[in-house]
């Protein structure tokens, strides 16, 4: 035990702040996270692969299209799922921070305090980057071909990463919003009802009108139009709602608002300590 | 000579809803000194360290950290002072290491310079080794001195404990002691809430005893344990001992006696801080008064509050009656 290690000769750290730094730091923090506890991605990661199977297979026979067809159909639907399922992850990490103390902890570090929010969302980024792969994989293996330019395929990726990111504000907000882990959780399973209402899993063309509305102005409904158009898979209803007949500005439009609102929202939130 | 203060806060109010948790605190820490802020659940601590620490910003009046508004320099503030909250709020995933470096990341330690310091303050808590288990398997006691270890990473000007060792293990709080009697040595300035009075007395210079989010009294540990004394209690093998022992404390102590038929105990407050147990034993004995038991104990908080606030009921230094033992 030395006597001399309660002290150091840094006293005060310098008032300049360093975001990019805090941001980096913080994102470090994310990843050892999900390196030290791999559980809850993997399970996040294989749900849309057990549900392209299932649906793929055991609804594929039963609805209109051709099992095959229909897999190639679900494919960009589930990727587009994934990228709304930023609201769940981001929401669950930012409430269990609050919960668990950690982000009052961090707010009392002369830190960058927007350096927090956004090393939890560019983290959840990275991660989906990666975890998209193996959807990808069982995608191709069960009949899912990209079809289109490697150009527009790249933009497919992109855009679903946007969205991805976009979202993952939101739920940070909502996070910080809630501050209560088992509310977060709870809450979080039940936005699997989102993809539902969208374009994801099914064709909205034969829903009843008002149905049709609500999934059509769905972002997830933009973003599986917007994959199934970039891979080349099929092209957007033209009689659809605007962010569907036009799917790649539609799903640009739906990030860029919730980016420009829960940016902003979320830093000064989390700046506030949520009074 | 002027006093500088590390903490200095004047009227300092606040409001959760209908909830008046701080009504016009006043603090006055001097720099280099320990300050134990002393008051039961309730009172207003907590609330009191997040004003202070910038976590809340205050409804009314105003206070400075190491000479730094709260409100218009927070980052100065935060550039200052190391917290340890009431709750230990390390990432529970993350080991004890990884926390560590984290923190000294933060704190623009350079990476050889982070890694460095985390093992030094590894060693220095006994946390070696654990230092690679996630956090959330440490017991409480380490989590509480992983806490307080970051928020020794720099050397803070002034230093927030919010009750650092309630629910710890004796070795857990003796090492917490430890580190704050050092730190103060070396000049920090330490704000530290407890429920204990015995905590308050080991450590802190000065204390501040508040009560529904107001200061109740302040003074020294010896100023306060003069002004509440001592509870002198007198266990006796059967009732018809309990008056004549009655009789032999109030002259010790010359306050009126509490007797207790149930438990068959006679108590009292003894103010006298020369009077000594075994003087208590002698002048029974010599009285012929049987005693099967006779204990003079510092007061418990609640025993405090009772003599030196008035609790709404009108009493202000009421009998120390039906005090559990
Ligand atoms: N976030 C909050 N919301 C509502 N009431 C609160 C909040 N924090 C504290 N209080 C109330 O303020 C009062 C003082 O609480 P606190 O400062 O935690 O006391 P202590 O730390 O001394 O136990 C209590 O009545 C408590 O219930
Ligand atoms: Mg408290």
């Amino acid at each position: 035990m030395s006597s001399t290690a309660l002290t150091h000769e840094q006293t005060v750290t310098p008032a300049t702040s360093a975001p990019i730094a805090d941001a980096l730091a913080m994102l470090g923090r994310h990843l050892q996270r999900i390196k030290a506890a791999p559980g809850v991605m993997i399970l996040t990661q294989t749900m849309p692969i057990t549900m392209l199977l299932f649906f793929g297979y055991v609804f594929g026979s039963a609805l209109a299209m051709p099992g095959q067809e229909y897999r190639a159909f679900l494919v960009p639907g589930l990727l587009a799922a994934t990228a709304a399922n930023g609201i769940m992850v981001g929401m669950f990490q930012a409430s269990q921070d609050c919960h668990r103390g950690v982000m009052d902890r961090l707010r009392t570090l002369p830190m960058s305090r927007a350096a927090v929010p956004f090393g939890q969302t560019a983290a959840d980024l990275l991660t989906t980057a990666i975890g998209m792969i193996p959807l990808i994989l069982v995608g191709l293996a069960v009949g899912w071909r990209i079809e289109g330019g490697p150009l527009a395929a790249l933009g497919a990726f992109g855009l679903l990463l946007l969205l991805r990111f976009a979202t993952s504000w939101l739920g940070c907000w909502l996070g910080l919003l809630i501050r209560n882990e088992e509310i977060a959780g709870q809450l979080g399973s039940a936005t699997f009802i989102l993809p539902l209402l969208s374009s994801a899993y099914i064709p909205t063309d034969n829903l009843p009108g008002w149905l049709r509305t609500v999934a059509e102005w769905n972002p997830i409904s933009a973003m599986a139009s917007a994959t199934r158009e970039l891979f080349g898979n099929a092209s957007p209803a033209a009689d659809a709602a605007w962010p569907v007949a036009h799917p790649v500005a539609g799903t640009l439009a739906w990030s860029v608002v919730l980016l420009a609102v829960f940016v902003p929202l979320s830093v000064r939130r989390h700046a506030r300590g949520g009074e | 000579m002027t006093t500088t203060y590390g903490v200095l806060s004047e009227g300092l109010e606040k409001h959760y809803g209908d909830v008046h948790a701080l009504r016009g605190l006043d603090l006055a820490v001097a720099e280099g000194t320990v300050c134990g802020v002393l008051g039961p659940n309730g009172a207003g601590k907590t609330t009191a360290v997040r004003v202070l620490t910038t976590l809340t910003a205050p409804d009314g009046g105003s206070a400075r950290v190491a000479g730094h508004d709260v409100v218009r320099e927070a980052g100065a503030v935060r550039a200052a002072i190391g917290v340890t909250g009431q709750n230990a709020s390390v990432d529970g995933e993350l080991s004890g290491r990884q926390n560590l470096r984290l923190f000294a990341k933060l704190l623009r330690f350079r990476g050889e310079a982070a890694r460095a310091r985390a093992d030094e303050l590894l060693e220095r808590f006994e946390l070696t080794e654990a230092a690679d288990r996630p956090a959330r398997t440490y017991s409480g006691g380490m989590r509480r001195r992983l806490d307080l270890a970051a928020s020794l990473l720099t050397r803070p000007r002034v230093l927030f404990l919010d009750e650092p060792t309630a629910g710890l293990d004796p070795h857990s709080r003796n090492q917490i002691w430890a580190a704050v009697r050092e730190l103060a040595d070396r000049g920090t300035t330490v704000l530290l809430t407890t429920q204990y009075l015995e905590e308050a007395d080991q450590l802190a210079d000065d204390i501040v005893l508040i009560d529904q989010g107001r200061v109740a009294h302040r003074g020294t540990p010896t100023e306060l344990k003069a002004r509440i004394g001592s509870y002198a209690e007198v266990v006796v093998p059967h009732e018809s001992a309990l008056v004549p022992a009655a009789g032999v404390l109030d002259q010790l102590t010359g306050t009126e006696p509490v007797l207790d038929h149930e438990r068959r105990t006679v108590g009292a407050v003894a103010t006298d801080t020369t009077l000594t147990l075994p003087r208590i034993v002698r002048e029974l004995d010599a009285a012929g008064v049987p005693v099967i038991d006779a204990s003079l104990r510092p007061p418990t908080l609640d025993e405090v509050f009772l003599r030196l606030t008035d609790r709404g009921d009108g009493r202000t230094s009421p009998p120390l009656k039906e005090t559990a033992a």
